[in-house]
């Protein structure tokens, strides 16, 4: 497979930006391709990329447990670690909608903290949505054989507005056909933790969702955020689905060879 | 209404576990929100006059106290009476009074969420006043003695099914002895039963979709016409209404009307809207005689000038709950009060105690569907936020959750130890989860793992252990 962006003009962008990537715990933890992904696909975009050693999390185990006083200094952690980029790029809305929409209001009464939040929110995007509505990329040449299904995160959706974006890049993607489920914009119950503070209501939302998965009759399922996307895998591979789940990255970077989510690695079995 | 809102997990696995109940909410979580889309796509507007409806209520609520006041003068000068409410005790009392004051037996009722708030019906009851309710959604759920599930459509939890058992239960006595299966059927019964209880009532008790500063008006929208029974036929008219319900004009209501309906049922219109004016005057042919406006505090002017502020522009439209993806799990009396869903969530630890209702503000996702119907554009998932920083603060949130937090904290605040960490959970979770790529149970994981597996990672390190490997390479 060959992987390249285009942007209107078929030409990159110069000069490069200098883009910082915000690899997100889950990620960093769980799926590093994912961070790969979005690497290749920024630099074939024309963007010189780091990624600061300093980061760790965006804060929102925190801020949504209603502990604000340590989601403020995570946030104070978060701005010195990203200080001085052009753009600050996540492979996620949630972790994205955090930077962007969440920390300038965590310091209304201190104007200096909250002129820095409101820098660096303008300068925080998810990943898709910067490719497209900020770089200008329009589709991409790389090649994915199956049918797919998107489900919309609902941070990126309703925070970030994350809606075409995808779905115009996977429209360029060779061998790739996209079907829609009949509600993609609910939520699938990951909700942080959400799911484990509410198993029960968090296994109807899922089910709810893997079914509508199921009627698609996708044998792929695509997403930008690595948290719904290992709720919704983890749902699917225990009712015994033969769905694989990737992050919408891989696909566009041309990793979608790889294992998918919770799926065993080639030859190690 | 007793709240069982502490038993809110409980309440969840019962919810679960109806079989009626899960069959009902398949149906709303499609049809409401679908009609509700159609509705507003109609009107280029819409999303304009959502902004209106926010300003316009936003307004209000700036000067609360003047409009309340305005709204009082002209009741009066209408010859209608205004009682003041501070809690659901002095609300009860009051309606008891007027009730006793007309030596009335029975109270038709039209549907009220603020009735339901001050328990009205045990209260009537236990003075040996019988009331009964009109709506027909109320009406099914006070023989079946249910507290509603939806503010707009109180029996949504229930199947055709269980109604026709019901009015079969409780009609036969009436002479309705044949078990009905179809809609309009069950529908016309219990309008023939409903008439009577009409023309016999001494007094009719209705709540407010608004109240109208400029001219003393209540207004009223109902798609069954029962309201219009109740407040025309009974010689006393008792409007039970919550301070925040008023608005300065009659223009104001128009725009409130529009995005209500279509935010509530998809409607453009609901089928009636009527505007209570003072009792019958001289020369009308009918009306009552005595026009009585309550309005209920109960906790509402504590929340004024306070960041909790914005659920006063509540509508009680019902589209939050309508697209909220938990009360479409579990419905609405998990929540275990009066206002269930997004709205309840927010509304009712203020009205009953955080302590009582802590789970509420925490049952959500944040998936933000409710803000983005919101009429009036609440940011509910914020002010959940805001109960749950409430409840930080004062030591309710669960130990072990405070603890976990207090531990991830000490490590997200050192990178080092952050990557230390998570380099060797990241080794771990590979080792023995790369065969199988996935894990059926994992300690500590167990709300996790009793309905999902958990993915493991692959091999390799995690993405700043191979970042920095990387880097190092020439």
């Amino acid at each position: 497979m060959v992987a390249g962006v285009s942007n209107s003009s078929g030409n990159h962008r110069s000069p490069p930006r200098r883009v910082a990537l915000f690899v997100t715990c889950l990620v960093d933890l769980f799926r590093p391709a994912v961070g790969f992904a979005a690497i290749k696909l920024l630099e074939e975009a024309g963007c010189t990329v780091e990624v600061p050693p300093l980061q760790v999390c965006c804060g929102q185990p925190a801020y949504n447990t209603g502990d604000r006083a340590t989601t403020r200094a995570i946030a104070i952690q978060v701005m010195d670690a990203f200080e001085g980029y052009d753009a600050v790029v996540a492979p996620s809305g949630s972790c994205g909608g955090m930077l962007s929409h969440h920390y300038p209001a965590l310091f209304d009464d201190q104007p200096a903290l909250k002129a820095r939040a409101e820098n660096l929110a303008g300068r925080s995007h998810e990943l898709i949505s910067f490719l497209v509505d900020v770089l200008g990329i329009k589709k991409i040449a790389t090649q994915y054989d199956g049918t797919v299904t998107y489900h919309d995160s609902c941070s990126g959706l309703r925070e970030l507005g994350v809606k075409e974006q995808p779905r115009q890049l996977l429209g360029s993607v060779k061998g790739l056909e996209l079907r829609e489920m009949k509600t993609p914009e609910v939520c699938c119950g990951f909700g942080g933790t959400f799911c484990v503070k509410y198993p029960e209501i968090s296994n109807a939302m899922v089910g709810e969702k893997s079914a509508d998965i199921a009627a698609t009759g996708a044998d792929t399922l695509l997403a930008g955020d690595l948290g719904c996307l290992m709720n919704m895998a983890g749902k699917l591979q225990r009712e015994g689905s033969a769905v694989r789940v990737r992050h919408v990255a891989e696909v566009l970077a041309g990793m979608g060879d790889l294992p998918a989510i919770g799926e065993p690695e080639t030859g190690a079995r | 209404m007793q709240s069982t809102a502490h038993a809110f997990k409980d309440n969840v696995g019962t919810a679960l576990a109806d079989p009626n109940l899960q069959d009902s909410l398949s149906k709303l979580k499609v049809g409401f929100s679908e009609r509700r889309r159609q509705a507003a796509e109609r009107l280029p507007e819409f999303e304009a006059l959502r902004d209106r409806a926010r300003d316009i209520k936003n307004h209000t609520l700036a000067n609360l106290d003047f409009y309340l006041e305005e709204f009082e003068r002209k009741v009066i000068a209408l010859g209608g009476h205004v009682h003041w409410a501070p809690t659901a005790a002095d609300a009860r009392r009051i309606i008891a009074d007027l009730c006793r004051s007309v030596g009335a037996r029975t109270v038709a009722k039209s549907k009220s969420m603020v009735a339901e708030e001050i328990a009205l019906n045990e209260h009537l009851e236990e003075l040996g006043i019988a009331p009964i309710e009109t709506d027909l959604g109320e009406y099914i759920i006070q023989l079946r003695h249910e507290p509603p599930s939806h503010i707009i459509a109180p029996a949504v939890h229930l199947t055709k099914d269980q109604v026709a058992d019901t009015f079969l239960e409780h009609h036969r006595k009436l002479g309705f002895d044949k078990r009905l299966t179809e809609r309009n059927d069950l529908v016309a019964e219990a309008r023939y039963v409903l008439r009577q209880k009409f023309l016999d009532a001494d007094v009719g008790l209705t709540g407010a979709n608004f109240l109208v500063a400029e001219t003393g008006s209540s207004m009223l929208v109902t798609n069954e016409g029962n309201a219009d029974l109740s407040n025309t036929l009974p010689k006393m008219h008792i409007v039970l209404a919550s301070i925040e319900k008023v608005i300065p004009t009659l223009e104001d209501a128009a725009v409130l009307l529009r995005v209500l309906a279509r935010s509530a049922t998809g409607q453009e219109s609901s089928a009636y809207t009527t505007l209570n004016t003072g009792p019958k005057r001289p020369g009308d042919l009918d009306g009552p005689e005595q026009y009585h406006v309550v309005l209920l505090d109960n906790g509402r002017s504590g929340v004024l000038g306070t960041e909790m502020q914005e659920i006063l522009r509540c509508i009680r439209c019902g589209a939050c709950m309508n697209h909220c993806p938990v009360y479409g799990a579990v419905g609405g009396h998990a929540y275990g009060w009066v206002y269930p869903g997004p709205m309840g969530a927010v509304l009712t630890p203020q009205l009953v105690g955080v302590e009582e209702a802590s789970n509420l503000p925490n049952a959500s996702t944040f998936c933000g569907r409710c803000e983005s119907v919101c009429p009036v554009r609440i940011p509910l998932p914020k002010l959940m936020r805001h109960w749950r920083e409430r409840e930080f603060e004062r030591h309710l949130t669960p130990r072990a959750v405070r603890q976990g937090l207090a531990l991830w904290s000490f490590v997200a605040r050192r990178p080092g130890l952050y990557r230390s960490l998570t380099a060797i959970a990241n080794r771990v979770l590979s080792l023995f989860g790369r065969a199988d790529g996935r894990y059926r149970s994992l300690p500590l994981a167990g709300g996790w793992t009793r309905f999902r597996d958990f993915p493991a990672p692959p091999a390799g390190g995690t993405f700043h252990t191979q970042w920095k490997a990387a880097r190092k390479r020439p």
